[in-house]
């Protein structure tokens, strides 16, 4: 249960130049969606920059945060990775290259989204996409502090937003703070 | 003139930026309202086009707004959408990975992981679960979403193959009538 030692992987942080192609390439590639796993894979599993703690603790802080998530977790990434630089090519690596492209879409291929087999090839990529939103979910889960009160929380929380469809800010507002509460009392003692 | 319609989109925008906690679908309905029925920036036909073409592109969905400023008013449209929705956040975040990076290890900050983390972990599951049930294509959808996810676990397998394999399956299972 202790934390796990961020020193083990400082050896090798990425150049700028690097995050910056690194978002990108994520960003220009995500077809079907499920771009936090593609964080995940990237920067935890295959470049093994950032701890699976560290990855998890990004993504519970950007999702806690107002703003797009993914673009909250780029950012966090690039700043843990880079400093102030990295947080701005997290940014504009994961919205610069893919608002361009869109806009490119709309211009030069808009008719493509009229072919039915276009919608079907999305949803076939979009149905392979949530495999990277699930494995991610799965280990998120699989971290969770293995006690009762924090089993409770992550059970409430998929319940109350996937089940119940309850608004996304009262169950962050309601379950995030008697679970923040709890751990600070436990830390404490 | 210009000016005018820059500042109402930033106007629109901005704010919805701070809506948008979690992300979603609801945004797109506000989106919409804003674009369509209060400002008549577009029709309901080129709004619909447009969030087709959102779905198609990769990147964060929220690039619907980039989109959209395309058409309300060209390149510095799309800049001024695209900063107003990404932007305040952008800096909120910012601000707050500087502050944990400087008070690493404080008790307080601690909590917050800890206490966010079941929490993120039940978010993530709940989004898989919603997106599970608008898939469309049934248990063949069902079936390549939980395969995908296996290979995902098992393997260091790149996912674009996986998304490349369940768009030519959907495709070809399609061009045979089975799905």
């Amino acid at each position: 249960m202790t934390r796990q030692d961020t020193a083990t992987l400082e050896t090798e942080k990425p150049t700028v130049l690097r995050l910056l192609l690194v978002f990108t390439r994520i960003g220009l590639t995500s077809f079907g969606g499920g771009l936090s796993g593609l964080f995940f894979r990237a920067f935890v599993q295959d470049y093994k920059w950032m701890t699976e703690e560290e990855f998890l603790n990004g993504l519970a802080i950007s999702q806690a945060l107002p703003g797009v998530n993914i673009k909250n977790m780029a950012i966090w990434i690039g700043y843990h990775l880079g400093g102030f630089p990295g947080a701005v090519v997290g940014f504009f690596g994961i919205i610069g290259p893919p608002a361009v492209f869109i806009v490119f879409l709309g211009v030069v291929f808009a008719q493509l989204t009229g072919y039915p087999i276009t919608e079907v090839a999305l949803e076939g990529a979009a149905a392979a996409a949530i495999g990277l939103s699930l494995s991610m979910g799965l280990t998120a889960a699989w971290h969770v502090r293995r006690a009762v009160l924090p089993f409770v929380a992550m059970v409430v929380t998929f319940v109350a937003i996937g089940l119940l469809q309850l608004p996304m800010l009262w169950v962050l507002l309601v379950v995030g703070a008697i679970s923040i509460v709890v751990e600070y009392r436990r830390t404490g003692s | 003139m210009a000016d005018n319609l820059l500042s109402a989109m930033v106007q629109v925008f901005a704010p919805l930026s701070l809506m948008t906690i979690g992300g979603g679908q609801g945004v797109v309905a506000e989106i919409h309202r804003q674009v369509v029925d209060v400002h008549h920036w577009l029709t309901e036909t080129q709004f619909l086009d447009d969030f087709a073409i959102s779905r198609l592109a990769p990147g964060p969905g929220s690039l619907l707004v980039t989109l959209i400023g395309w058409h309300i008013a060209g390149v510095l449209g799309a800049i001024v959408a695209t900063l107003s929705i990404f932007g305040p956040t952008a800096l909120l975040i910012y601000a707050v990975a500087h502050v944990w990076s400087r008070y690493r290890g404080a008790r307080l900050l601690i909590a917050l992981e800890a206490g966010l983390r079941p929490v993120a972990a039940g978010l993530v599951l709940a989004a898989v679960w919603v997106l599970m049930l608008a898939l469309k294509g049934g248990w063949i959808a069902e079936g390549v979403a939980l395969a995908s996810t296996a290979a995902l676990m098992a393997t260091r397998i790149n996912p674009l193959i996986l998304i490349a394999c369940g768009a030519a399956l959907f495709v070809g299972l399609s061009q045979v009538g089975a799905l």
